[in-house]
């Protein structure tokens, strides 16, 4: 057996559902890597970490009414995107107070929406899958929305571009432009609602910020410029989920249980190894 | 207008409160202009007005108002009183900010031409398409900042004087008439402080803007500034700085004694006891005693 084979198993690229996570995972990675520039640029991680939480309680509520996940991560993330503007999250003071209430609560009624799932649908499997993600399970009924989220979270950014990358350097400066904040806050929250909900659908509602933020801190570190940070933002993000994918599949015939260990250990695992390895130049300057 | 900072600084005349209406071709004028915030009047009555080609300092402790007032100018501060009056406009945006304590971080993958091309365009939707004529003006806005070396080096890692270079190509990037600034020399070493001022100097001269620039320290501005609009207790004290910064002129203006000292080239402003405990007056810091003849001038 080869090298080659070791690394892609037999099978790998036949596989209809290796075939539509890697479409999947593409999109998402795709999606999340200027969102996550502008995140990180602004400071919002938490704000991020915030949305998934609350994407998780939109994913169980799915799950216990038996719609889409993904339309139950976006419709709450949404929501929970208006509950904080409407907060006054948008305030940096206010910030990390109202990101903390809001993403509380989300978990709160998460956790009561999981445990009416198990006990309607005697299946264990729905925590696991909302919070910790099932990209091997997205059916292809669900790829016109992922791409339509997809699609409209890159609109959204790309409106608003130019007083959004403003105001992510100084807001002052932005308001010296007469930006309305609000309206670019409000569309960039909308971008990053959406962009959490198709990251969730892929590694899970509790680690998607590790896709959206994660590649796009590395590439801060390795670019000077916007373009060039979205680009290494989405290299490393492409990377990671179809490197996690091909070692998820690979991983079938690890022990312990020899059913393949998740796809999202391996996308987070491999995110976190280009954040360090991005860090190198600044330790060697040191 | 006069051009001249030394015919503007003659010596011996009269107290220039309440100040000259402006001339016709003010670039700004400001009349009678109260602002309120929470039930208090932060701003009462101010007035003065603004010459293209003018560099005007904005003096006052903290809290004197100075931001409100720049505020109120560009539109950002509802006003309860008063009125101000931009001059003929030209195309483009008229007035070019620098808020006071930018703070860029180092890690904003943005190069000071990225800063200034949004100086441009920073308001517009879309994703930008940069033709080589931007570029090229982007160019020409940070040589006259002394900063095209550091066109392509993150704003983020420059230090507080290119920073401050770099900021300042960003407001002027929509060709203004006015200029303001908010405490741009605040936490500049001395060297940077008087680049900066040097700088301001220039750009007002020779690009015909009115520059209006706030400070709580008025010595670094000596020789270079053309009128004086000093803040206290929300009144205001405007005319040409040997005018307005007198024991007398300033005694109105606080409503009790003020004594004005010279000595080395540095103004010594001394408010007296009741202002005392809020960090009084004395604009004395580590800045540095000016070359400028204006002790001199004064007498």
């Amino acid at each position: 057996m080869s090298l080659l084979h070791v690394i892609f198993a037999p099978g790998l690229f036949s596989s209809p559902s290796v075939q539509a996570a890697m479409t999947v995972g593409g999109v998402v990675a795709l999606v999340c890597a200027p969102v996550g520039v502008f995140t990180v640029m602004r400071g919002q991680s938490f704000a991020g970490h915030a949305f998934s939480d609350i994407s998780a309680t939109g994913g169980s509520a799915a799950f216990l009414l038996g719609i889409s996940p993904l339309l139950g991560f976006a419709l709450m993330g949404l929501a929970g995107a208006g509950a904080m503007e409407a907060l006054g999250a948008g305030r940096h003071r206010g910030r990390d107070l109202v990101t903390g209430i809001v993403l509380g609560a989300g978990l709160g009624i998460s956790a009561l929406l999981l445990y009416l799932s198990t006990t309607v649908h005697t299946t264990t499997g729905a925590a696991v899958t909302v919070l910790f993600g099932s990209i091997f399970a997205v059916s292809s009924a669900s790829w016109p929305t992922v791409i339509a989220f997809g699609a409209a979270a890159l609109s959204l950014v790309a409106v608003v571009y130019r007083p959004l990358l403003l105001s992510s350097i100084s807001p002052d400066l932005a308001a010296a432009q007469g930006t309305r904040a609000s309206l670019v806050g409000a569309a960039y929250m909308g971008a990053l609602a959406l962009s959490v909900a198709l990251s969730a659908l892929t590694i899970g509602a509790i680690l998607s910020t590790a896709l959206l933020i994660g590649p796009a801190a590395a590439a801060l570190r390795l670019a000077k410029t916007p373009g060039r940070a979205t680009a290494w933002a989405g290299a490393i993000a492409l990377g990671s989920v179809w490197a996690g994918i091909v070692l998820a599949y690979d991983s079938y015939g690890w022990p312990p249980v020899h059913q393949g260990w998740p796809v999202s250990f391996f996308v987070v695992t491999l995110v976190l190894i280009c954040y360090l390895l991005a860090q190198l130049p600044a330790w060697r300057g040191r | 207008m006069s051009t001249s900072p030394d015919l503007d600084r003659a010596a011996g005349v009269a107290p220039l409160v309440p100040p000259l209406p402006g001339p016709e071709d003010a670039t700004l004028t400001v009349t009678a202009l109260s602002v309120r915030l929470g039930g208090r009047a932060v701003l009462q009555d101010v007035s003065f007005s603004l010459t293209a080609g003018e560099l005007t300092g904005l003096i006052g402790s903290n809290g004197a108002g100075k931001t409100t007032l720049l505020r109120a100018i560009l539109g950002l501060q509802p006003i309860s009183g008063g009125k101000v009056h931009l001059g003929p406009r030209r195309a483009g945006r008229s007035i070019g900010y620098v808020p006071q304590k930018v703070v860029l971080d180092p890690d904003l993958p943005v190069r000071a031409r990225d800063l200034v091309q949004l100086g441009m365009d920073g308001h517009r939707l879309g994703i930008p398409l940069v033709p080589a004529s931007k570029r090229q003006q982007v160019d020409r806005l940070l040589a006259s900042v002394d900063a095209f070396h550091l066109a392509d080096a993150r704003v983020g890692a420059l230090s507080g004087g290119e920073q401050q270079r770099v900021l300042i190509a960003h407001a002027l990037a929509t060709r203004p008439r006015l200029l303001l600034l908010d405490e741009p020399l605040a936490n500049l070493d001395l060297r940077s402080t008087q680049e900066t001022v040097t700088l301001l100097a220039r750009i007002a001269r020779e690009q015909g803007v009115a520059v209006l620039l706030s400070t709580h320290d008025i010595n670094p501005l000596l020789p270079v500034m053309d009128r004086v609009i000093y803040l206290a207790g929300g009144r205001a004290a405007t005319g040409k700085t040997g005018d307005v910064v007198r024991s007398d002129v300033l005694s109105a203006l606080y409503g009790h004694h003020v004594d004005v000292f010279h000595a080395h080239g540095r103004v010594f402003v001394s408010v007296g006891e009741e202002h005392r405990e809020d960090g009084c007056e004395l604009v004395v810091d580590d800045c540095a005693g000016s070359s400028a003849p204006y002790v001199g001038d004064l007498r």
